[in-house]
Order: structure tokens, then sequence, then C-alpha cells
């Protein structure tokens, strides 16, 4: 057993595990962060996005270990209990989701690439090709994105009530 | 929108969607139903074919080792799988002294969690004394453990008149949907009640917990059945998860502990569910001004190592549609299936579509060329026209309403039909490989769940009980302070059936969406279900919502009662709650007390297949003109999609933004079994895809942009004129695509998926290569 200190969502955990825990074991079944999803566990699928010290990553191709003194950010983190967030708002918006099983990853992706600037379609298209999604055929992923991205407070101020 | 508008029908955002975004869906591996659950790891088989000897003693000495479930476990507690037809090799939960492919279960390894388990799995010695392993269908077709011939008018004596006779074979590969959420199980066996509690993703049809029942030798009552709110999407292949309920369920009797399974993404692919492989000889007669007057198809389906339950239903599901969208008097069949070994088939998007229409629709195409027609032109002489419906096929559906060549011209005027020639023309005349292909489509939906008793001869049918239908129920129910409760049997996977069974409600009692909470779980021990239940055959639409509506339906005559009864037509839905359930002894005479109603719903069409064979495979059928263009790259082979038009008509759309989706959706699995999708074995039975690395799926720049358009003839046999959207695009859409590049190349003989490699091959390179 190994003791790690990781910040995830904000909140600092101090925990004992096994050097061959996975991060996404560690997110979902230590911490009760079950929003991390597990698709392929080989890189692939992209559902178990997380970000790491602000960067998108892989949660299934690293080690909680791996992530000693370091912020996460899941899925979890976007809304917290206020409203949806903007890029949450568009995806409802646009039906850019349907089981929702990839969606997670997708929106830590998004967020990842809108924080660093105003990505242009092809850029939202090439990151989006790091994920798998079987329900959508991607178009409404892509139109949700470049909304959130042109207006934000737009896809909040029209979230549809429930 | 105006208050009074019916909610069904707009584009409603859905309900589903908030907790799924914020990452707080509930799918099975984020639940843990049962206390104390211990974790299993499969042992699998890594040869095709081999007798096995195995030995479990190092596993059940390491460390978190709970016990071992073996095959001689197996095979004193549970039964084979009862299938469609007796194929001479029974399969149980896992192999027997023999693996049959590569993937299939051999032991199941119990263990405080799942790391211990995998460890100890790898514990498990396998002696395998290989086996020559069968893997060309073709070849095996003298072996064919079911061969049916059908005959529908005389085709003999048509083909005969033909002017024009084409006959070619086509071969649709084995592919699989592959959902972003794997299997999983949790079973919890009570030793003392003799009964077995699982939760599972499966999708239905509920047929399949008869078959898991029969399996554990359990009366129905006994297997109780549960799914979890969200299940990570399915598109059929969830539907055989029913083999691992009973596998974990024989692992949690056996060891005396309730068992969690999650299956991992390479199990998955080596061992769920792929679709059938089928390879069609295609013999069609033609007049001379382009009449399609008699098809003869030669089947030789491939199910893999088994027939599992609910196979061969692929080969018989389009059975009343044998004639697509066309008027075709003659039309004869030889089905025949056999057993490769390779992981066996089961319900996949589209289910049989694609393999019928990748035939017929490519046979159009060849034969416009051969009779110096454009495709849509012959589409059009052969269309059923709209007066004659509804119209009944020689096979034996009845196609409740469309008007095929409005569709067609809608289609033709979307896709600027001539400029696009126009574009393609100018493209050959620049020395470039441009095309352009047609798919027109009937897309079947609601299943008669009797089309499976075609697998038998009309005799061999009379000695048994007939088959029929496609049911399902629902309940509605008031609560005692207001809002409405709903229980659902259809198993959703991400189609938004809360969102629009809200919708068909509040249209019924007169409240808003919002008032109603829609519950997706499934439970076999509570929610009213019938052997049809689940999501398949695209069946929500049309038959659900008729359950659901018929349930509101009930309650609001109710409703009406005690308002008529307390003198006040505007009585609030929560006085009326609080009426009825605080003061029963005040309800009108004639009323049972309580405001909750369960109501079945069924088509009224869907009956046993007659004496001739003949069966109204599915109750409700849309229609789908599909058109684009592509390029071919001349250097690499590269299939590069220019413009994809698609126009339905699936009746009255519910909610049209969902809709869509499935269409989007359909037209995804559909393009990718079109230019990348397939599984392949090597010779000695080895998959060769067995990662996602190397099983190719599209994603994001894979995609052209689609292009949408909408008629609608409501269907008189559905509650609410719906009719299914979500398969007809993974049904048309290979046949579409494979119509264009033929076209660019100048090729008949071009073979699913269309890859690079493929399509490089059958270019002239002017090297006389």
């Amino acid at each position: 057993m190994t003791e790690i200190t990781v910040t995830v969502n904000g909140q600092t955990v101090v925990e004992q595990v096994e050097p061959r825990l996975l991060l996404t074991d560690f997110l979902r079944h230590r911490l009760g962060l079950t929003g991390t999803h597990v698709g392929c566990e080989h890189g692939v699928c992209g559902a178990c996005t997380v970000r790491l010290d602000g960067v998108a990553v892989r949660g299934c191709c690293l080690l909680a270990v791996q992530t000693d003194g370091s912020v996460v950010e899941t899925v979890e983190s976007l809304a917290g209990d206020g409203p949806l967030s903007p890029l949450q708002a568009a995806f409802k918006r646009h039906h850019a989701l349907q089981c929702g099983f990839c969606t997670p990853g997708i929106l830590i992706a998004a967020e990842d690439l809108l924080s660093r600037g105003h990505p242009s379609h092809e850029a939202i298209v090439d990151m989006l090709s790091g994920h798998l999604c079987r329900c959508t055929g991607y178009t409404p992923i892509v139109a949700a994105i470049e909304e959130a991205r042109d207006a934000p407070a737009l896809a909040r101020a029209e979230e549809p009530a429930g | 929108m105006s208050a009074t508008e019916p909610w069904v029908g707009r584009p409603l955002p859905r309900f589903e969607d908030d907790v799924l975004l914020r990452g707080e869906g509930r799918f099975l591996d984020d639940l843990s139903p049962v206390a104390h659950t211990c974790h299993a790891a499969v042992v699998r088989s890594q040869l095709a074919h081999a007798g096995i000897v195995v030995d479990v003693r190092a596993a059940l000495a390491a460390p978190g080792v709970v016990g071992v479930l073996t095959g001689a476990d197996v095979m004193a507690l549970s039964r084979p799988f009862p299938a469609g037809i007796d194929s001479g090799t029974p399969q149980y939960a896992t192999a027997i002294e023999t693996v049959r492919y590569v993937g299939e279960p051999i032991a199941v390894v119990v263990a405080r969690d799942r790391y211990l388990a995998e460890d100890a799995a790898e514990l498990v010695d396998v002696d395998y004394d290989p086996l020559d392993a069968v893997l060309d269908p073709v070849a095996a077709a003298a072996t064919a453990v079911h061969d049916r011939t059908f005959a529908y008018g005389d085709v003999t004596a048509a083909m005969a008149q033909a002017d024009l006779v084409l006959r070619q074979t086509f071969h649709v590969p084995r592919f699989t949907c592959t959902p972003v959420e794997c299997y999983a199980v949790v079973a919890d066996w009570d030793a003392t009640e003799g009964r077995l509690t699982t939760w599972a993703n499966f999708q239905g049809p509920f047929t399949l917990h008869g078959v898991a029942a029969a399996a554990l030798g359990l009366r129905g009552d006994r297997l109780r059945l549960l799914t979890p709110p969200d299940s990570g999407g399915s598109f059929g292949t969830k539907s055989s998860v029913f083999a691992y309920i009973v596998l974990m369920g024989l692992a949690s009797r056996h060891l005396r502990v309730p068992v969690t399974w999650t299956e991992d993404r390479l199990e998955h692919l080596a061992s769920s569910a792929a679709a059938t492989g089928r390879t069609t000889e295609v013999e069609a007669g033609f007049t001379a001004d382009g009449r399609l007057i008699a098809v003869r198809y030669d089947a030789i389906e491939d199910v893999g190592a088994y027939v599992r339950a609910p196979e061969p239903a692929t080969l018989y599901r389009m059975h009343g549609s044998l004639t697509g969208a066309y008027t075709v008097p003659n039309v004869g069949v030889r089905n025949r299936v056999v057993l490769t070994n390779t992981q066996p088939s089961g319900l996949n998007r589209g289910f049989g579509g694609p393999q019928l229409y990748f035939g017929l629709e490519r046979t159009m195409a060849i034969a416009a060329k051969r009779l110096g027609l454009d495709p849509a032109e012959l589409a059009r002489r052969n269309l059923i026209p709209a007066d004659a419906m509804p119209y009944r096929t020689p096979s034996g559906a009845l196609y409740d309403s469309g008007d095929y060549a409005a569709c067609l011209d809608h289609a033709l005027e979307l896709a600027d039909y001539a400029g696009l020639r126009t574009r393609v023309e100018k493209a050959r005349a620049d020395g470039r490989l441009a095309g352009i292909g047609i798919a027109c489509i009937v897309e079947p939906s609601i299943s008669n769940m009797g089309y499976i008793t075609l697998a038998q001869t009309a005799d061999e049918r009379a000695l048994t009980l007939p088959k029929s239908g496609n049911a399902e129920g629902a309940s509605v129910s008031i609560n005692p302070l207001g809002g409405i409760t709903v229980r659902l049997a259809t198993t959703p996977q991400g189609q938004g059936h809360r969102t629009v069974c809200a919708q068909v409600v509040a249209d019924t009692l007169g409240c808003t969406p919002g008032e109603v909470t829609v519950m997706s779980e499934m439970d076999t021990a509570s929610v009213p279900w019938t052997v049809a239940s689940g999501s398949y055959s695209s069946r929500f639409s049309g038959v659900a919502v008729g359950a659901v509506q018929a349930a509101a339906l009930k309650l609001r005559a109710k409703i009406d009662a005690i308002r008529a009864h307390a003198g006040d037509e505007n009585l609030s839905l929560r006085r009326v709650a609080g009426m009825a359930h605080w003061n029963p002894e005040g309800r009108p005479a004639g009323e049972e007390p309580g405001l909750s109603a369960v109501a079945f719903w069924a088509p009224p069409t869907l009956d046993p297949p007659d004496d001739e064979d003949r069966i109204a495979s599915s109750a409700a059928h849309g229609f789908i003109v599909d058109i684009c263009a592509v390029e071919v790259e001349r250097a690499t082979g590269q299939v590069r999609v220019l413009d994809y038009v698609t126009v339905h008509d699936a009746g009255r759309l519910l909610n049209p933004l969902l809709a869509d989706g499935q269409v989007m959706g359909g037209f995804a699995h559909g393009l990718a079994a079109a230019l990348y999708e397939r599984h392949v074995y090597d010779e000695s039975g080895n998959l060769m895809t067995a990662s996602l690395v190397d099983y190719l799926t599209p994603t994001a720049p894979d995609i052209p942009a689609l292009r949408i358009g909408h008629l609608s003839s409501p269907s008189p046999v559905t509650a609410l004129g719906a009719k299914g959207i979500g398969e007809g695009n993974t049904m048309s859409a290979p046949a579409c695509v494979a119509n264009a590049v033929a076209d660019a190349i100048g090729r008949d003989d071009v073979e699913l998926p269309l890859t690079p490699p493929r399509v490089w091959n059958l270019l002239d390179h002017g090297d006389g290569g």
C-alpha cells in the first residue's frame, strides 16, 4: 500500500492504495465518483477522460499513485451543485447525448479544449476523434461544442425547463 | 407554443439528460444493489476448437479467492439454452469439455475483488487438445444445421419470361455495434427460497428471460431480473447478456455468495454478440422496361459456434419484406444456417435488414446499369404505389401506409439529383472517380414474435402452440400528493423513452410532462411485461407508447368519473388524487378504489404464420430513400462521402428532436458497416479484431454531414400513428454507399466494408494488373 494525496474536484483526499490500482477504479470505487466511465481500459474510447493538473488524460491508462500530489477534475466538477454549465446545457439543447455513457469523457475533453481559446470546427472534430460515441453520430456533439464556444450565455439562458 | 397544443410532436429536450450530464447516471457498475458482493473473472478459450481439461487447484489457493465454477459444475446445475432450432450442438453457459470459439467461457473465478479474481483466473490451467476449426461458412453449407425453402408465386416461370436475369453473390460480413458500456451482471442466489435475483443491463426481448430461466431450471417467477435506470447503449448487443445472467447466477448458486461481473472490452469484442454473416446468391428477373418480376435468394447464414436464442431470427426478421419496397409477385428463398468456430451471433442494429438490402439494392443498381436506366427511374417503376396501401407482400407482410413515390421525389429534390449528376460527370471529366448511389428500403418495426416459427415447417408448427403478436405492458399511477408515476418494461439504452412517455401521459391526463416521473428501471417482479418486452425492432414508439397511453386512458376515465361525481369537471388532478386516496368510500358507484392503472397493448395485425408460410413479420413499415455521392481516391482506394441525403416516412414523429437523433445514430452505424467494421478471424480462428485498436469504429472526422427529410404517413396499426425510425439507415447505408462506390469505379463486385485496400484492389491501375 502506498499513501497518496490528491485534490479531486477541489477536495484533498489522502488514501492508502495498492500501486496497481487504476485511477478510474480509484475514482469510481474508492471515492464513489462514478461519473467517470470505463469503456475499454486500453485508451481508445475516451469515456474515462479526466483532467489531471488541468490537462485531459485517459483515466484508465493511469495508476492512482501517479496522481499523488496532483489535481484531478472529473465530470462531477463541471456544474457542482449549480445549474448545468454552458457546455452541458448546449449538449442538452442539441440532443448531443443519448445513452450518456461516453458523455462525461467528451465533456471533460471539450472543456479542456475550450479553456485553451477559440477552437475551429476542425479542431473540435479533431479533438472528438479521441472519443467513441455509438449513439449520436457525433454531429450534434460538434454543434453543441460550437454553441458553447460561440454563445455560452445563450446556452445557459435557454436551458430548457425539466 | 400554445398551452393547448399537444406535447406529443414537440421537440422536447430530454428529462434523461441532466443526471447524465452531471455524471450522476446510474449504470449497473455504478451501483451496489447487494451488499458484500464478490467479483467474478471469466476464464476464456484461447483456441477456436479444442478438447479441454481444466485444473483449478492453483486458482483455488490464490489470495482472496472464494471459489471457481467449472464446466462440470455448470453441467450439473443447469441445462443447455433452448434455441429456435435444434442444431445438434447444445450450448451451456460455459464450454463443456470442448471449446468452440476464441473467447468462449471455460470457468468463472470468484474472489474478494476484481484484481484478485483476475490474478487467480491466470492460474487456471487449461490443457487444450486442438481440433480443426471451421471458418468458411460457404464451405460449411454442406453440413448446414437448418435448411428451409419457401416459394411465393411461380419464380421459375417468371424467370423464364424475364428479359434480363441477373445472378450475383453478395456477402455481408460479421460486425458489431459495440456500445461504449460493456455487459454487467450482479447475481444473488437465495438458497433457502431457491430463487435467483439478478441485475443486468439487459435490453430484452424478454423471451430471453424465459431462455435464461429454462437454462437455470427455474420457474419464471424464481428468476427475478432487474435493470438499472441507465444503460450505456446496446443496439441489440445487450440482448445476449442473458447468457451471462445464467453464468453468474450459477456462480452465485454454486459458491453461495452474491457475484458481480463487469465485462471488459476485450471480452466484449470476443464473446458478447456480433451480427450474423450472410452470403446470398440473388437471382433477379426483369422485363425489358425494368419491371422486377421475380427474385430468388439462396442465403447461407453464419451464426457462429452455436445457434443461440433468438437465432435463427436474423434470417426471418425480414421475411415479410423480402421484396423490399417493390411490387414483385414471385419470390423464392432457400435459407441455410451454418456453424463456424467464431463467436455466436445475436441482435445487432438493423437485424437482418443490412443482410437483405445489401443483396436486393445492389441488384437494383446493377440492373439499372444493364437496362440503361437511371437507378432512380428503375426504383420508381417498381415502387409499391400509394393507392395500393395497405399492401400485402407475397411473403405475408402487411405494409400499413406510405407514399413511396412521394418520398423518392422528396429525396431527389433534397439531393438536387440533377445537380449531383452534373457534379459527378464533371468530376469524371476531370479524371476523378465519382459516383452516386441510391437505396429505397422499407424499415419494418414491431416484430411479430411468431416469425421465428418460420424456422419450422407448417406441419411442425401444427404440433406446437402458435406464436404471434408483439404486446407490451405499462402502469400509470397518480400519487396521493400529486405527481404521476409511469413504469415501463422497455429497458431503454439512451433512446429517450422517459421523455416521450411523459409527453404522451401529459396529453392524456391534461398535465405537463414535468409532472410525470417515468421509471426506466425494469423489474420482472413488479413491472407489467410480456415476452415481447424490451427495446428491439424499433418497437417503443408503436407498442410501448400504446401501452402507456392505454393505461393513462383508463386513469383518465376514472378521473372524469370522480370529477363528475364531485360535480366539478375542472377539479385539479391533485385534488382528484387526494379524494381517491384519502376518501375511497366517497368514490363513484362502480369504480374500483385507488388511482392506478395497468394496461397492455398490441398492434392488431400480427398473426402467426399461415400454412403457406406467409408471415406479417412486423406491424409498422416506414420507408426510406437514401441518396449519396462519393469520390474514390485513385491512389489509395479511400472512399469519401461528398453528400448524403436520407428521407424518412416514419409516420407520426412523437418527438422530432429524438427522431433525428435516431436517424443520425442509425446512419453512423450503417456508414460504419459500409466503410469500416467487420470482425476478422485468421485461418486458425484467432480473432484479429480483438481490441478497439484493431476493430475500427468511425469517429467524428469519419461521419459526413447527413441531410434529413421527413414525410409522414401515420400508421393505422399503432396507437399514435408512429413507426420505428432507429434502424432504417443501418439497413440502407451499406447498400447506398456500395452502390455509389460501384458507380464510381465501374465494378459490380464491391464488398463490405469498403476499406481502402479492398477498393484499391478493384481499381484499374492501368498496368494490366
